[in-house]
């Protein structure tokens, strides 16, 4: 992508805040959304204080207050990251109305990322900090010791936006191959939930299926940012962590710009 | 020359299952070898049937897609190697799509659209304000895209495709489907852009009455092929469609033979309405009409754009020569 192709400051601005805006209209589904993520935030610490405490007061280096941070952090994480994926995309690629975003004078991906972005803002104020303050009041969090926590989680949630962002669209962008692209986003939504460490910590999984898992970009959206807001990784881990998380995110982009480029080339537009 | 076909094709390849196992192959020519160019400031209609290849046409002419051969130069870019430059000098309205912002209130969009296209704020604004004051935008501005009417949408359709000042706009069908009024006041607010910034304009539509108020000359096409290309008087003439003067008359009268710029085809009730078959200006023939007998009432049937296109795509088909 070079320069002129990428959107000023001023239009990624406006599209990150047109992005907020567009989320911030479906009130009653962002509220039984965080409700939803909090039921199930309750029952899984349930699960795992019972694990804990058969365990003698931790598991896998994860005490009671670790376990609560961890299940309200990933809770909260769910809508930011979108989890449960979405076919927005392939639908307007189904329907040709991504000629529309073709014809614009700057890079779709730009346009696609500055409104995620948006919406991930949007998401994280009644999504992510909704189910947080509940855990916080009701069950007790764990208290960063460290300043740079909090820059570090901020920064690195941010990068998980944007691994989940191009994750999301090359799933999507296999619609210009496949009319119908629900069989790939069921595995797509499979995979994340178990290998980002949103169903139980990546520790808690056998040595092979951590192996397998940190082979994969997912941990990069749940289990990376929870470490770092537990202070599970800190200092230097925490540095390479987020290092980590860059290298998907740009690797991950570049693959979908490629694939959208590939997959224009072969467009055929249906309808007027 | 701000556009420039010059045998342009696109074919699809369609496979369609014919048996438990078996697909059969085919190959539809969309667009088969177009060639015709646009000048600078003109107003071309590009017109045919449903089916003929206008839509596939505009979709090449933008970039986004990619033509089976021939060659397409539009504002001197290649389209589809250049397509984001391209964006910045075209403005392009697909009737049945919407480039707005869905969820956000209409004024959102015009917004986003113009820091996209980097335009200076106050550029914007006075371009914008022209469009809400020509096009009526006030009232809906702060409302949802999703909630507007059809009328309302295409008018801020509109707008958004002329928000930078392009040099070219496209319309795909940008009347299908509207009512009276809107066709209208769109009718209207594109004769004023072009008078006043000069912008060509490219239109495809199944409504002749666009054509009629709008456009300089016609390109017909059928079956992916031009079969007409020429100014709009031509049009109905070249088909050998006219268009038909009935009259009804406070009295009943011999039929009405001999009137200039008319022929006569038949009358009904004892002569009380005649039907005049139009072969010059409408209003010539009915001053002369008006000379002879006492009018009551008229109408001009106008053919439709498909008998027109039938037609000059038979005459085409019998002027070609064999095997061609
Ligand atoms: N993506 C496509 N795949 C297969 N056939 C197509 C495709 N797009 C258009 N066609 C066919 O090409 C012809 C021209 O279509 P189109 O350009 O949309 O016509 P118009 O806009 O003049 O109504 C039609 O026969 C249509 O069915
Ligand atoms: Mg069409």
């Amino acid at each position: 992508m070079s320069a002129a192709v990428l959107p000023s400051p001023r239009a990624a601005a406006a599209l990150v805040r047109a992005g907020f805006r567009r989320y911030a209209s479906y009130r009653a589904a962002t509220l039984a959304g965080a409700v939803t993520n909090t039921f199930f935030g309750v029952v899984k610490l349930s699960i795992l204080f019972a694990a804990a405490d058969a365990a003698g007061g931790a598991v896998a280096g994860y005490d009671r207050a670790a376990l609560s941070t961890y299940t309200w952090v990933a809770q909260g994480m769910i809508a930011v990251v979108v989890l449960f994926g979405g076919a927005e995309l392939a639908e307007r690629v189904r329907t040709g109305d991504v000629v529309i975003d073709l014809g614009r004078p700057v890079h779709p991906v730009a346009v696609w990322l500055a409104e995620d972005l948006g919406r991930a803002g949007q998401a994280c104020l009644v999504r992510f900090f909704g189910p947080l303050a509940f855990g916080g009041l009701v069950f007790g969090l764990s208290v960063p010791r460290q300043p740079a926590t909090v820059p570090l989680f901020v920064v690195s949630a941010v990068l998980a936006v944007v691994v989940s962002f191009s994750c999301r669209l090359l799933v999507n962008l296999v619609a210009f191959w496949l009319l119908d692209v629900r069989g790939v986003l069921s595995v797509y939504m499979v995979a994340s939930n178990v290998l980002s460490g949103l169903i139980v910590p990546i520790a808690f999984f056998p040595g092979w299926l951590q192996g397998l898992a940190r082979a994969t970009p997912f941990p990069a959206l749940v289990q990376v940012p929870v470490d770092i807001a537990v202070e599970r990784v800190t200092g230097t881990d925490a540095l390479l962590a987020l290092a980590g998380q860059a290298a998907w995110a740009v690797g991950l982009l570049a693959a979908a710009v490629w694939t959208l480029h590939r997959g224009t080339r072969r467009l055929v537009v249906q309808g007027g | 020359m701000i556009v420039e076909l010059d045998g342009l094709s696109r074919h699809f390849v369609v496979r369609r299952p014919t048996g438990r196992f078996r697909r059969e192959k085919r190959v539809v020519r969309a667009v088969d070898g177009i060639s015709f160019t646009v000048a600078a400031g003109e107003c071309v209609g590009y017109i045919g049937a449903n089916g003929a290849g206008k839509s596939t046409t505009i979709k090449m002419l933008t970039g986004i897609l990619v033509p089976t051969s021939g060659r397409v130069r539009v504002t001197g870019l290649e389209p589809v190697r250049q397509r984001r430059e391209l964006a910045r000098r075209i403005g392009v309205v697909f009737g049945q799509r919407s480039q707005l912002w869905w969820d956000l209130p209409l004024a959102e969009s015009f917004r986003l659209l113009a820091a996209i296209h980097r335009l200076e704020p106050a550029v914007a604004r006075a371009r914008l304000d022209r469009c809400v004051d020509l096009l009526d935008l006030a009232a809906f501005l702060d409302t949802p895209v999703r909630q507007l009417s059809l009328g309302q949408r295409m008018r801020g359709e509109v707008t958004a495709a002329l928000l930078h000042a392009p040099r070219l706009l496209l319309l795909d069908e940008p009347t299908v489907g509207l009512d009276i009024v809107s066709k209208e006041a769109l009718r209207a607010f594109l004769t004023e852009e072009r008078r006043v910034a000069g912008t060509t304009i490219l239109l495809t539509t199944h409504d002749l009455s666009d054509i009629e108020r709008l456009s300089d000359r016609v390109v017909v096409v059928d079956s992916g092929r031009v079969v007409h290309t020429g100014g709009l008087a031509g049009l109905a003439a070249a088909a050998g469609v006219d268009r038909v003067l009935v009259v009804d008359l406070a009295e009943p009268a011999p039929p009405l033979e001999g009137v200039p710029g008319t022929r006569f085809l038949s009358a009904e009730a004892g002569g009380l309405r005649q039907h005049l078959a139009l072969t010059g200006s409408a209003a010539a023939a009915v001053a002369a009409v008006s000379a002879r007998v006492e009018l009551r009432d008229l109408t001009i049937a106008e053919p439709d754009i498909e008998s027109v296109v039938r037609r000059l795509y038979h005459r085409a088909a019998a002027t070609r020569p064999a095997g061609s």
